[in-house]
């Protein structure tokens, strides 16, 4: 094991699996020469050659749909889109064209695609350096939705991620790319001590679509994903309350025993995510629980998410779920 | 098949920068054209074949001896020029000063126009007052031109009270309507066909509004570029298309924005009268675009331009250009430094003096410094006061939905 920051360890993911796999390519703006401009293809270039890791044109279709006809003929892209905010020119490749394939040639091609893609906020990114757009993709048959947490997490669910036969898009918490981040911007600790941070070198995987207990508990359940993990956990500390933390991980297709088995224990849920609250993932986590633990139930299902607004510049503090409001809603399912 | 390339054949071209850290940057010298070199066609009747020279050569107006020559000279007398000077010294001054104020924890980020300072401020100098304006995030310098107050543009940077998005953008991402200055947004491109349906629309309304636009070399490969030419060839509005090669993407060498070297020319594939332009050369900037102008008002549609330069600093506050590329490539670009240039020109004419410039260089420096306060007097980054949560909720549409309104009651600031 090795402490390593989620930079460190996507790095070292993407380094084993270019070591481990020649058909590994990875693109994206900036990823080449100068190592992403998170720094998380730092090196690769110098190490594994410069077809193997390169810079792409700035052009996001371009680069997904370079990335489908890679993956169509046997190779297996990782591209990056640098800001989740930029992922829309791609949108049509990815939506219509590398999700789809596999099913439209009825099982004759498919393309094992990964894109990864920095987001969320409370980096002071505005509109468009902040969004957390994974709903936009758990509507989308075809996909696997991966958003990690942690150092440990990010290596080997990304590992999973690039050697999964299916396309999976995969969310970095920017946020937490140093350190976890608890609600308080004056106070950012590193990932240094974090249990974590420690991190198995060389090859390491984590399997797609199993949730994590971050914390057990039996008054409520905690539905998070991303940097409202960590939020999340401190909410529960606030609150006093004894409830259970589950890190989701994978969003398409959920680990829904996990969360069922919990929820049947506790009784109570709350699911909290920094996307806008209207259409979100927390709607569809909250419609499933209720389909199958409604008797068990003994309080509404309460999320807790951005607003239903653009994601802003200095007042991002109060659009971010906070500690408190997670805290409030753990103890308004207590109420009933 | 993995494997079979058992490294006898070459893999795809990776193109790799000319020279990166350690080497020393090597543009050649001064440049092999000379203003004289190519004529200058009449707007009115000008096609896109017409400009084949134009746009493979390069428009320059000042010489190697800072003299002003050729069909392209714009013949602008000294009045004007010293405003061109001024509005560039003012620029480069401001961005200083805001950087610095970055650096010390005053600004959240900031982007600079380093070595590019001509192009927004020659090409809007060009322009009718009316103009619609779609920025990159390197033409912050039009608002100069067109008299906006530097409280309110540093009160935007800082996003406090007096900011006139309410907070809602990072920094130098602007929005002025009275200037015809379209708010700027971070993904890189998006204005480049917007522009060209505000010219349509111009057209529509015969209000001899014209538009001009800009994005830079790396992001002319996305599809917004193109759709944007597309459409401007077909419709033939009264847009002015320009392409900003300086070079470098953030880290990116423009040679992976093209296989090729030019930009210009791809304006004639698209049967678009296309320029290459000398973009450190204040005097060719102006007159090229002052010439695609006339042709936007004689309804002959799209110019598109080719501006060569190179970015002098790093992409913006949060980059570190010496991670990829030489410390000397500016002092090197063969363009040399837009704002020396006009001032020796107007120092060859008789019309201008060092002990002019440094006068004017402390009074503008003055002026920012004395509007950096008064900024901060409607709040600093580090105690505010900042718009309050409410704007979260406001201006989302024309009025505030019930689901909306529910969140800012529940949010209960």
């Amino acid at each position: 094991m090795t402490e390593m920051n989620m930079i460190q360890s996507l790095n070292s993911a993407l380094d084993s699996l270019l070591e481990k796999d020649e058909n590994v390519v990875i693109f994206g703006e900036d990823v080449g020469y100068f190592g992403g401009v998170f720094r998380v293809t730092s090196g690769l270039q110098e190490k594994h050659g410069l077809h193997r890791v390169f810079d792409a044109p700035l052009a996001e279709g371009g680069i997904a749909a370079i990335a489908f006809g890679m993956g169509l003929n046997g190779l297996r892209p990782v591209a990056e889109i640098q800001f989740a905010d930029y992922i829309f020119p791609a949108y049509d490749q990815i939506v219509n064209e590398i999700a789809k394939l596999r099913h439209r040639s009825g099982g004759e091609f498919s393309t094992p695609v990964t894109i990864r893609t920095p987001a969320g906020g409370g980096i002071k990114g505005g509109h468009h350096h902040s969004q957390s757009p994974e709903s936009q993709f758990t509507h989308t048959p075809g996909l696997k939705v991966v958003y990690c947490s942690n150092p440990r997490n990010a290596k080997g669910l990304l590992t999973s991620a690039i050697e999964c036969n299916d396309p999976v898009i995969f969310f970095e918490p920017k946020r937490c790319y140093r350190g976890p981040f608890y609600g308080d911007p004056h106070n950012v600790p590193t990932w240094k001590g974090h249990e974590d941070g420690d991190v198995p070198e060389g090859y390491f995987s984590l399997p797609l679509e199993e949730a994590r207990i971050v914390r057990e508990g039996s008054a409520c359940t905690v539905i998070a994903w991303g940097t409202m993990v960590h939020v999340a956990q401190k909410g529960i500390e606030e609150s006093g309350i004894d409830a259970e933390l589950i890190d989701l991980q994978t969003l398409l297709p959920w680990d829904r025993d996990t969360v069922v088995n919990s929820v049947k224990k506790t009784g109570r849920c709350v699911i909290v995510h920094e996307a806008p609250k209207t259409s979100g993932f927390g709607a569809e986590m909250s419609a499933s629980i209720q389909e199958r633990c409604f008797w068990h139930l003994e309080s509404p299902i309460l999320r807790v998410t951005g607003w239903d607004t653009p994601f802003p510049h200095t007042t991002e503090w109060d659009y971010l779920p906070s500690p408190e409001r997670i805290s409030e809603a753990i103890k308004k399912t207590q109420e009933a | 098949m993995a494997g079979s390339n058992d490294g006898s054949m070459d893999a795809y071209t990776v193109p790799t920068a000319p020279f990166r850290p350690g080497d020393e940057a090597d543009f050649g010298g001064s440049w092999k054209e000379q203003p004289g070199d190519l004529s200058r066609p009449d707007p009115a009747t000008c096609t896109a074949p017409d400009t084949n020279d134009h746009a493979h050569g390069l428009i320059r107006v000042l010489g190697d001896d800072d003299s002003a020559s050729g069909e392209w000279n714009p013949e602008l007398d000294a009045e004007e020029l010293i405003r061109g000077l001024e509005m560039m010294m003012r620029l480069r001054i401001f961005d200083d000063r805001m950087i610095k104020m970055q650096r010390t924890g005053k600004l959240s980020f900031y982007m600079r126009s380093f070595g590019e300072e001509a192009i927004a401020i020659a090409q809007t100098m060009a322009l009718d007052d009316t103009d619609w304006i779609f920025p990159s995030y390197r033409q912050p310098g039009a608002q100069f031109v067109r008299g906006r107050d530097m409280v309110s543009m540093i009160c935007h940077c800082i996003g406090n009270t007096e900011d006139n998005i309410r907070g809602r953008q990072m920094p130098v991402h602007y929005s002025w309507k009275e200037g015809h200055f379209i708010s700027i947004s971070s993904p890189v491109g998006t204005q480049f066909s917007q522009a060209v349906g505000v010219a349509m629309a111009s057209a529509y309304k015969g209000d001899d509004q014209a538009t001009i636009t800009w994005l830079g070399d790396g992001t002319s490969a996305q599809g917004d570029y193109h759709y944007g030419l597309n459409f401007a060839s077909v419709f033939k509005p009264p847009v002015i298309l320009n392409v900003v090669n300086n070079q470098w993407a953030i880290s990116t060498h423009r040679n992976i924005a093209t296989g090729g070297e030019n930009f210009a020319a791809r304006g004639l594939a698209y049967d678009i009268p296309s320029l290459r332009v000398d973009g450190n050369d204040f005097l060719a900037l102006y007159s090229v675009t002052k010439w695609a102008r006339e042709r936007a008002r004689a309804g002959k549609g799209a110019t598109h331009i080719e501006v060569y330069t190179y970015r002098a600093g790093g992409h913006s506050s949060s980059d570190d250009p010496s991670i990829y590329r030489p410390g000397d490539e500016f002092e090197c670009w063969p363009g040399g430094d837009p704002v020396d240039r006009l001032k020796k020109h107007l120092i060859s004419i008789g019309a201008w003096s060092e002990e002019k410039d440094a006068e004017l260089a402390q009074k503008i420096d003055d002026e920012v410094m004395a509007a950096y306060k008064e900024a901060c007097t409607y709040g600093d980054l580090a105690n505010g006061p900042f718009p309050p949560a409410s704007t979260i909720f406001t201006e989302v549409y024309e009025s505030v939905p019930w689901h909306v309104q529910e969140q800012r009651e529940e949010l209960g600031k």
